[in-house]
Order: C-alpha cells, then structure tokens, then sequence
C-alpha cells in the first residue's frame, strides 16, 4: 500500500465537503454511504522508522465532518452497544458533522473522561465500530465510520484550543478517598470521586504518573504531552499526586484507612507482571519482558542516547513473541531503536491477532516480518551468555478450544533456529502481587486478581478495585469502565 | 490546600505539588574511601517502614536519570532518615557523590523487597564484602537484637575499603576482618574464616552472605559442604523494583524469581551465580562509556572551575 501525504487527503476532503455544503440540503442515506472513508494521514513510513514521534497525525477539520457525514445516525444506535462506557456516539458524531466540535467534546465527556487517549489506543474494530451499520451495510469493518478517528479530532482541538476545563468540584465534604495507581483506570476514578467534593490523594510507585499510558503505550502511539495534560486537568481539580510512593511497602493498604484518616480506596495497580514461556534459555542476556523493553523507551526514554542514563540493548536482529498490542508497541520501538531485521513470532494466525488491525498495519508497514504459525521453543546463547539464537517450532490449526479460536498444534519434527540477538517476551502479564501479598484478608483469584463484587468493592470494607488488576490485562476503555462503576459506589459510600 | 488556577496545559506542572512532600534532603555526607560515600537522607516514610535487609531505588533526574537500586545501610524512624551507602561506579552514583548536604535527591522508592526473615536461631555468621557490608548492618542488628550470637566476617581489598568497622565491632561477638593484600587483619579471603567457623562445634544455625557475586558464590560453595543454610542478598539491574520489569530475574533452583519482589534475598546453595553475574554484565559497554565520559566531565566542570 503506497502512502497518501496528509496534503492529499486534507485536499480532497476540502473539496468533498464544499460540494456536499453547497447543495445545502441533507444528504439521503445513500449519499451518505457514497462519501468516501476518510484515511487517517500518517507519517510517511520510511521517515518514522527513524522517529518517535506520532505515527498517526490525526484527521483535519474536514476530514472530521466529512467522516462525521457518513453516520447515518441509526435510532438503535448499535454502536453505542459496543461502547464499554456507552458514549452517545451518533449524538456526538452528529455535532461533529455540523462541525460543532464544542458540543460533540461535551456529548464524549459526559460518559468518558480521556477522550484524547481512547481515541487513539480503544480497539474500535471490536467496540463500536464492529456493530456500525455503515460497515455492515458496505461489507467490511474497516468502512464503518471511524469513531474514534473522530473522537481523537473533537478532543485534540479542546485541548490545543485550551477550552479543555476541568470538571467543577462540588464544595469539600471533608472525606478522604486514596487511590492507588495512576493509570487510566484510577485516573477515572480520581475525577469522578473529587468532583463529588472529596479529597483525593493518588500514590503512584514510579517518579511519573500516568500508569502504562506512560510506561508502556510508546509515544509514536499516544504522546505523553497528553497523558500530562490528562494529570493536570486533576490537579488543577484538587487531586493531589503522590510519585514514588509504593503502597503495600512505603505504606500497607490497611494503614491507610485505619492510621491515616482515608475514608475509602481504591485499587488500580494493573497487570503489572510479566510473563515468560517457561523455556530454556529465557535468562540469558538478550531476553527482554515487553514491559522492560518498553519501560526502558517510554519512561527512561533511553532511545535518546545522549541524553539518557538508562541503557538500551543495542540489537541487530529482534524476535518478538507475541501478537499483542505490546508485542506490535515492542516491535516498531526496536525498528526504531536502529535492529537491523524485527521478527513477531506468534503460535495463531493473524486472524487470532489480539493486536489492532491498524497497529499489525502500521508494523507490517514498518518492515515488521510476521512468522505465523510458529512458537520459540528454547533460546540459545554462547559461553558469555548473550543470546545467538531461538529455536522455534511450526504449528498447524486443530479443533477449537475454549476461547473458540482453533488451537494451534505443533508440528513435529519441524524446528529451525532463527538467528537473533534479541529477544522480547511479549505473552501477558499476571496481576502484581505486591497489594494481595501485604494486605491480609484481600481475596483474590488464583491467578492473582483481585476480587470484587457488583460494586466494584473488595472482600474488605472500604476498599474498591477496578481495572486489570481485576480484569487481567485489559484494555484502557475496559479499565476506565471499571472506575466509574466503583467511583460511583465510593461516592455512594461517603454520601451515606 | 486550595486548587491552583486552572491552567489547561503546563507540561511537568504536576511535578511541582510531590517534591513539596517528599524533598529527600540530604543531611549529612562522609566520604569512607576513594570512591565509597555514605549519605543520610531525609525520607521519614521510609525510614518509619523499613525492616533489615529492604533496599530503595533512586533517581537523580527524572526526565533522563536512570533508577538504581541502593541498599539501606541504617535507619532512625524517630528522626526520619535513612542512610546509604555506594560506590561510585555508573552515572548516577557520580551525580549523586557530587550533592552536598541541603541538597535533596528528585526520587527516592521504598522500602522495597522481602525484609530479612529475623528470629532467635543461635549462631548467626554474616559475612560482607566491600560496600556488601553496608545493608549487612541492619541485619546483624536486628540479629543481635533478636538474642543470636553473631560473628561478623568482613573483607576488603584492602585496610582502605573497609567500612564500618567501628559499628561492627559494637555490634558484633566476634569480628574477624580479612583483606586480599594483609593489610589489615587476615591476609585471606573471607571464605577461609567462614570455613573454619562452619567446621566448628556447635555449627553455625544459619550466614548471611552480602557482597559482590563472586564473594556470594564461594560462601556458598563453602558452607555447602557443611549443610549450613545460607542467605545470599542479590543487586541486579532494576527499574522499577516492583516487579514490573522482570529485568532482575535471577534463577534459584531451576525456577525464575524477580529479586525486587521475591528477594532480594534467597537460598544461596541454589542460586545460579553464574547466569547472575552474565546478566549483570549486560549493559558492561555502555556503562564503561559513561563512566569514562563522568570523569571527563567532572574534570572539565574542575577545570572549568578553576579558570573562573
């Protein structure tokens, strides 16, 4: 697929939209599934192989009223079903067609506080866009009206505008709520909590808030200056932030609501622990966790060799195993990190993908090589313990299982070694033991995620959850959604 | 607290409300040698919740600093300070030897870790090797405190890299000091005592070994024979320390633990020192540069000093 400049598609959309606004009647149905799927412009492919900066840079004003024109605003509104947070998308994408961004940002941010984030990391193919008539009607998904393209523009121009307020704040009810964790989840909570009137204090263990919106998504992804903006909106509401504070070691869950005069809390520390294959060899120097990898990048920002402290491993050849959104986030960062070839190896097809289509896009756009089919089995290394290689295995397609997709089955007898000097376990990551562990009588699965019940609320009094550190990982809408449910029965605790 | 006016980006705004909380100033500083300092930092949170054997991870800049893992030497909760100790061997340990007293350090994380599993045992033998002697203090206290009779065993390269001596010798029942060159003590390895001391009658109930790897392998080696448990507590590469990163995995008994949330401190007898010490070396080229390009900077700050 050749690359179409922004120039190109803003003129065209520029030219699309002046015919429709000089017809000056409301366009039929049909008309409206005539107009042409907008393209969201990207950097040219060759040039942000080389940069960290944003991959997609976002529709134009007409793009965005154009695309907001192809809704055709359905009563049943089924996209609204797909919505984890049940944003009223034909009610916003309407004002977005009328090109009243104003109104379509206040429509989102009735139901979703991060507009700017979701419209750039939510997996709208299976969300909203998935159920969309349009799509439907003109036989392919990627056709539907692209929500959260639009979502992305309305709230980008409140921001750069400067008209983003902060939620008003109910006066001081003297209660005392501490959130725990800084990622999308608690950050859905801090608000909906402090516009109530309580006091907030979020505990964050790393010296920058944000959560994996910071540490994890890389910046060609969702530009941190957001995420930043996203905090500030909270503290110019009144929350207070507390960085390099580890709750469970700095100080217990427990001692928080008995020894320090917080009324409630609420958990969301995330899935934030690796996982390996269990494969030999997967100590060697080399093996990375996504999470390191991307850590190392996002938050240390140790692609900056001069300026950084934080080393990187300097790879030729990387093997990525996985087919995540992390496994894409790991992949393109190396491509950009200088390897000289960047392999996924993923055991599915790319049907089974978990990943974003467009992220498996821009990957393969990037150079990314997909190995399908096909599963590390050990990963060899020499006398110094640096990594030379990984034996991989080849799989085939059997019956289904439970998660209903066909479970791969290995081929026997089909190893190879595929010579690399890197690589990146990007599998998963189990629930964080450190608050279950330090924190007696918090019930939890045996894969280590909290518990709660219908509320949102933990096997003890007082104390919420949400999030993937109850959901496993999960998505950034996903986790949103959890706290609001448990920020709504925080706020009903301290009401009564 | 009212909330500031609203301003609707001020990028690294948020910085400003946690560093009013949490300055880290340092209180005091002593050189111990060449190129081993001690600090004592304000950082009441910590210091109110450590327990012997945590460790803290600290950062000097926090848009480009990297996070490293420092062991807590002593502590007071009373008046809030915790007291480290390092070497001067990467970038941070540099800037950081370069604060004076009043200055404050942007990130300082803990307690993290498992604290030293401390109980009335008998004989108690701990052994430290160079700055490894440091976090061994704590436990040594607490194993005191606790009513064991404690041998320390401490070695250096020589009599000018020995550190806390004073305090060992307070705490201690019997201290035993080896150096490479004789310089001070035992002209030995520290393995040669701790052999001797684990072929005694009674033998020693449990050694706790901290210092370089190499050291922490042969105790290991020696008291395997003996069949005398023996805690090692391990320093690996870390970012975050709380288990996030898994870049601190180390393999104990054929099994892959993360040393910031399932040590730091393990079975010595199935620690594979050998992987440990490979993965420690990971990043050896750069570090190298760095070190290299701090002393030519800190020369050039001197020189540039000077000619003012």
């Amino acid at each position: 697929m050749s690359h179409v400049t922004r120039e190109t598609l803003a003129a065209a959309a520029k030219r699309d939209l002046e015919a429709i606004l000089q017809r000056g009647k409301p366009l039929t149905p049909k008309e409206r599934l005539a107009i042409v799927p907008q393209e969201m412009p990207t950097q040219d492919p060759q040039v942000r192989r080389r940069t960290m900066s944003e991959v997609a840079l976002g529709y134009t004003a007409e793009q965005s009223r154009l695309e907001s024109l192809r809704c055709l605003q359905c009563r049943n509104a089924p996209c609204v079903e797909g919505c984890p947070v049940r944003i009223d998308i034909p009610a916003f994408v309407k004002a977005a067609g009328e090109g009243d961004i104003q109104a379509a940002i206040g429509i989102i941010k009735r139901n979703s506080l991060l507009p700017s984030v979701c419209g750039r990391v939510c997996p709208q193919e299976t969300q909203c866009q998935e159920n969309c008539t349009v799509g439907k009607a003109l036989k392919d998904t990627a056709k539907a009206v692209a929500v959260g393209r639009i979502e992305r523009f309305v709230a980008d121009w409140e921001r750069e505008q400067g008209k983003a307020l902060p939620p008003s704040v109910k006066p001081e009810t003297g209660r005392k709520v501490a959130v725990i964790g800084t990622g999308p989840a608690s950050i859905t909570v801090a608000a909906d909590v402090r516009r109530e009137g309580h006091q907030v204090v979020m505990f964050e263990a790393f010296h920058k808030p944000g959560g994996v919106m910071v540490y994890g998504i890389p910046e060609f992804r969702l530009p941190k200056r957001i995420v930043e903006a996203e905090i500030s909106a909270l503290q110019a509401m009144g929350v207070e932030v507390r960085t390099n504070f580890v709750i469970g070691r700095t100080r217990k869950l427990r001692d928080l609501l008995d020894k320090d005069g917080f009324d409630a809390a609420f958990v969301g520390t995330g899935a934030g622990l690796p996982k390996f294959m269990g494969i030999e060899g997967e100590n060697l120097v080399g093996v990375f966790s996504a999470n390191e990898y991307l850590t190392r990048v996002n938050l240390m920002k140790a692609h900056d060799f001069e300026r950084a402290d934080t080393p990187i491993f300097r790879s030729r050849v990387v093997a990525v195993l996985g087919g995540g959104n992390v496994a894409m986030d790991a992949a393109r960062t190396a491509v950009r990190l200088g390897a000289e070839a960047v392999h996924i190896v993923y055991r599915r097809t790319e049907k089974e993908m978990p990943a974003r289509i467009e992220e498996v896009g821009h990957a393969k756009e990037e150079g990314v090589i997909f190995h399908l089919l096909e599963n590390a089995k050990r990963i060899v290394g020499d006398e110094q313990g640096l990594v030379t290689g990984m034996e991989c295995l080849r799989y085939e397609l059997g019956e289904p299982d439970a998660s209903g997709r066909r479970r791969p089955v290995e081929v026997k007898g089909s190893e190879f070694i595929m010579p690399v000097d890197t690589v990146i376990v990007a599998i998963g990551n189990d629930s964080n033991p450190l608050i279950p562990r330090t924190t007696g009588g918090l019930q939890v699965t045996k894969w280590g995620n909290i518990i709660v019940d219908d509320t949102g609320k933990t096997s003890i009094d007082r104390i919420y959850a949400g999030g993937d550190i109850v959901l496993g990982a999960a998505t950034v809408i996903l986790a949103m959604g959890e706290g609001r449910r448990a920020a709504a029965s925080i706020n009903a605790l301290l009401k009564g | 607290m009212n909330a500031p006016p609203f301003p609707a980006i001020i990028p690294g705004y948020y910085r400003y409300s946690y560093r009013l909380i949490l300055m880290n100033r340092i209180l005091s500083k002593t050189q111990l040698s060449d190129d081993v300092f001690m600090m004592k930092v304000e950082a009441p949170l910590i210091a109110r919740e450590r327990l012997p054997g945590q460790f803290i991870i600290l950062q000097i800049n926090n848009d480009f600093g990297e996070r490293i893992p420092l062991t807590i030497a002593d502590a007071d909760a009373e008046q809030g300070w915790i007291a480290i100790i390092f070497q001067t061997v990467g970038r941070t340990t540099h800037l950081l030897a370069e604060k004076n007293v009043g200055d404050t350090i942007e990130s300082v994380l803990g307690p993290l870790g498992h604290p030293t599993h401390i109980e009335r045992v008998g004989t108690v033998v701990c052994v430290g090797g160079g700055i490894g002697v440091a976090p061994l203090h704590p436990i040594v206290k607490g194993m005191k405190a606790a009513g064991n009779r404690v041998i320390v065993i401490m070695g250096a390269r020589t009599k000018s890299l020995l550190i806390m001596e004073e305090q060992m010798r307070a705490l201690a029942d019997e201290l035993i000091i080896c150096t490479d060159d004789g310089s001070c003590g035992r002209k030995a390895l520290v393995t040669e005592p701790l052999k001797e001391i684990c072929g005694r009658e009674p033998k020693p109930a449990c050694v706790v070994a901290i210092g370089p790897p190499i050291m922490m392998k042969f105790c290991a080696e020696a008291t395997r024979p003996f069949g005398v448990r023996t805690l090692v507590s391990l320093n690996t590469i870390m970012i975050d320390g709380t288990g996030m990163c898994g870049g601190c995995r180390v393999t104990v008994g054929g099994e892959t633990k993360f040393v910031c949330v399932d040590g730091p401190e393990f079975d010595g007898h199935k620690v594979d020192f050998d992987n440990m010490m490979k993965r420690l070396k990971a990043y050896r080229r750069q570090e190298e540069h760095a070190h290299e390009q701090c002393h030519l900077e800190q020369a050039a700050r001197q020189k540039g000093a000077a000619v003012a």
